[in-house]
């Protein structure tokens, strides 16, 4: 069936919405929303909205991060003098900054850095809600736990970068800014401070796990695309019950590269690659500034940047011109 | 249209013709225009001017277009053949009546040509003449300053050749020379401390969101740059100002990319990306920058900030501020102002204090 094989479904099933399972944990009284279904949707994936279980702790969740929301758009907008087009105008420039270096972990005022301290709170608390929730609808599921130990790794990171480097630094100051162009600027000066990041080995482990997701993602997607004709898109019974699809799959990455995963590991190789790409680029920024005060320097005692000959004969090139 | 056998010929042997003709068309596209690549060459061509040792991607690039395009307002520049002054020559003092006290020594005609010279360079045509003016009393202080670069500084303006500097070096014929720039900070209201200094997108700070105080702090106030002081974290505080913060580095960013802009070049001109911070790695004009931010600072300090009674008001900054020096005043974003033109051999007078030397 052509039709299917494109990345928008093309025949969409619409009919009486699914409410999934209740059972003991009585989820159906907290389900919130009326199911419908959406065409637009359905291009895309699973053709019915809702219902959505947000629970105490998505309750909660949301209404903190809607705090962070408003706190940080606020003052942005105080920040232009209340000028709605100037907002919009300088949208990707604005900020709320952190505290200035020289209130270390006190409280500062509200108009430097006070408001990011109480922002900052709200956001904490809203992504450890949403995290709880993630774990406690596995767990009324009874599935795994592997989304929410997933997500952790995520905020494993988060909690370095906003809350573990800046308290072990002395200083608020070294959180990130909230802003679009301001976060990227704190980036280049977190390199550009300590010694240059792509010597810090920690960095590139995290990359090393980012691209190795992406080409993991790219392989397994295309595995599965190509061996669907034999029911391998159906992995479960796949992994359970090995078919035809399964053996094509395997035989095709073996004859390829002498070694392939299996119908069930590959998904652990995906976990993991993901996993390890914040929980690895965590503990580089954990040990920046804090352990090691230039990666360069670092390196060269390690010995993998290389040292120049000297002299590096600069003055032997061109350098006139106009 | 066709004749019936082909149309029947057609319907019996059907064939798909688009599978084939996009394939080839795609193909023979890209072979096209691979082709067309090599042999023409890039529609615009680059040139990359190394600078450092080979292999550490240490290079100015720019486009041959631009490189061969020198500065427009260098054409412009009129210069005058100083006239060797003869034994009782009339002194301007005497000879032209309301001369310039401070060129008053000059013989007549030197004194007519590097005043009507003046004139053209800054586009002030009643400089030195009739009613004192506020651009007759900045002038002399300029002169003052010109004559401080071309002697005091000379390690600076004539780094690659004789080149020196006049009037014309900044003002290209404008009574303000563009370039200058002004107190802008604080750029957003409601803040205070770092957070009112940055996150604005300005003249200074771009399409970033860095400070937008460097100039002032470090071409002005003299703050010494720095990104970090090597200092362990436990012998370091960034709370009491004793050691460079984060900020310091955002705001170095900034001035940086002032440099690069107002110079046309990019961060490997002076620093080896892999170690910014190591002055060992750093080429040679790396020491040429430190030299000529300590220049800008003089001439700001010196000649810049005591004309703040002199300008009127609509000559001052939104803050009341003097117009200040920078990088952009002189290179207007070349490597070498006017392309490193001769700016003071015709102009003994500009050239140093004291009596001008005529050859």
């Amino acid at each position: 069936m052509p039709e299917y094989q494109n990345i928008f479904t093309q025949v969409q099933v619409q009919g009486a919405p699914e409410w999934g399972m209740d059972n003991e944990f009585n989820m159906m009284e907290e389900r919130a929303g009326t199911p419908r279904y959406s065409t637009l949707v359905g291009w895309l994936g699973n053709a019915q909205l809702g219902p959505i279980y947000l629970g105490s702790a998505g309750v909660i969740s949301l209404a903190t991060g809607l705090l962070w929301f408003v706190i940080v758009g606020f003052n942005m907008l105080a920040q232009v003098g209340w000028s709605l087009p100037e907002f919009l105008r300088q949208l990707f420039w604005l900020a709320l900054e952190p505290p200035s270096p020289q209130y270390g972990l006190t409280i500062p005022p509200l108009n430097d850095g006070g408001w990011y301290i109480i922002a900052s709170f709200f956001l904490l608390v809203s992504v450890m809600m949403w995290w709880v929730r993630t774990y406690r609808l596995a767990m009324k599921h009874k599935m795994g736990k592997h989304v929410a130990w997933a997500f952790l790794s995520a905020i494993w990171l988060f909690l370095v970068l906003g809350l573990f480097r800046p308290i072990l630094m002395g200083s608020w100051s070294e959180a990130v800014p909230y802003g679009i162009f301001p976060h990227l600027d704190w980036t280049t000066a977190f390199s550009i401070r300590y010694g240059n990041l792509y010597y810090n080995p920690f960095h590139c482990l995290s990359i090393v796990f980012l691209y190795g997701s992406v080409l993991l993602f790219a392989m397994h997607g295309a595995t599965i695309l190509a061996v669907s004709r034999f029911g391998g898109d159906r992995e479960l019974e796949q992994i359970v019950d090995r078919g035809t699809a399964s053996e094509r799959a395997a035989l095709f990455w073996r004859w390829t590269m002498g070694f392939n995963a299996t119908m069930e590991g590959i998904h652990r190789w995906a976990w993991w690659f993901a996993v390890l790409t914040p929980i690895t680029g965590g503990i580089g920024i954990l040990l920046t500034g804090t352990v090691v005060d230039n990666w360069f320097i670092w390196a060269q005692e390690h010995n993998f940047a290389p040292t120049y000959l000297e002299p590096y004969g600069y003055e032997a090139y061109v350098t006139g011109g106009n | 249209m066709l004749p019936k056998w082909y149309d029947k010929w057609v319907s019996e042997n059907p064939k798909d013709i688009f599978g084939p003709a996009i394939l080839i068309g795609a193909v023979g596209g890209a072979v096209l225009v691979a082709a067309l690549l090599v042999t023409w060459g890039r529609p615009l061509a680059v040139e990359a001017v190394q600078t450092g040792p080979r292999g550490t991607g240490m290079s100015v690039t720019k486009f041959v277009s631009d490189r061969a395009t020198p500065d427009p307002t260098a054409a412009a520049y009129v210069s005058v053949a100083p006239v060797v002054p003869q034994p009782g020559d009339a002194r301007a003092r005497t000879a032209v009546p309301g001369a310039e006290a401070a060129l008053g020594d000059l013989t007549a005609a030197n004194y007519e040509r590097l005043v009507g010279q003046m004139r053209e360079w800054t586009g002030i045509p009643d400089l030195f003449a009739g009613e004192e003016n506020y651009q007759t009393v900045v002038a002399r202080s300029m002169i003052q300053m010109t004559q401080n670069l071309n002697e005091n500084w000379e390690g600076h303006v004539n780094l690659s050749g004789q080149a020196g500097v006049n009037c014309y070096t900044c003002h290209r014929g404008q009574p303000v020379p563009t370039g200058v720039w002004f107190k802008i900070t604080p750029v957003s209201e409601a803040t205070a401390g770092w957070a009112s200094v940055q996150n604005r997108t300005t003249v200074q700070s771009g399409s970033t969101s860095l400070p937008s105080d460097a100039l002032e702090k470090y071409l002005l106030d003299g703050e010494t740059i720095a990104v970090h002081d090597l200092e362990s974290r436990v012998a370091q505080d960034v709370t009491d100002g004793s050691s460079p913060t984060w900020q310091n580095t955002e705001r170095t960013f900034s001035l940086m990319n002032y440099f690069d802009n107002a110079l046309g070049v990019n961060c490997v001109f002076c620093h080896n990306s892999r170690a910014f911070y190591d002055v060992g790695q750093n080429t040679p004009q790396w020491a040429q920058a430190q030299l000529a931010i300590g220049m800008v600072q003089e001439l700001n300090i010196d000649y810049m900030t005591p004309l703040q009674d002199v300008l009127p008001p609509e000559r001052l900054g939104a803050q009341g501020d003097v117009p200040k020096i920078g990088c952009m005043t002189c290179h207007k974003g070349y490597q070498r102002p006017l392309g490193g033109m001769d700016m003071v051999s015709d102009w003994p007078e500009l050239r140093a204090s004291g009596e001008p030397v005529y050859q």
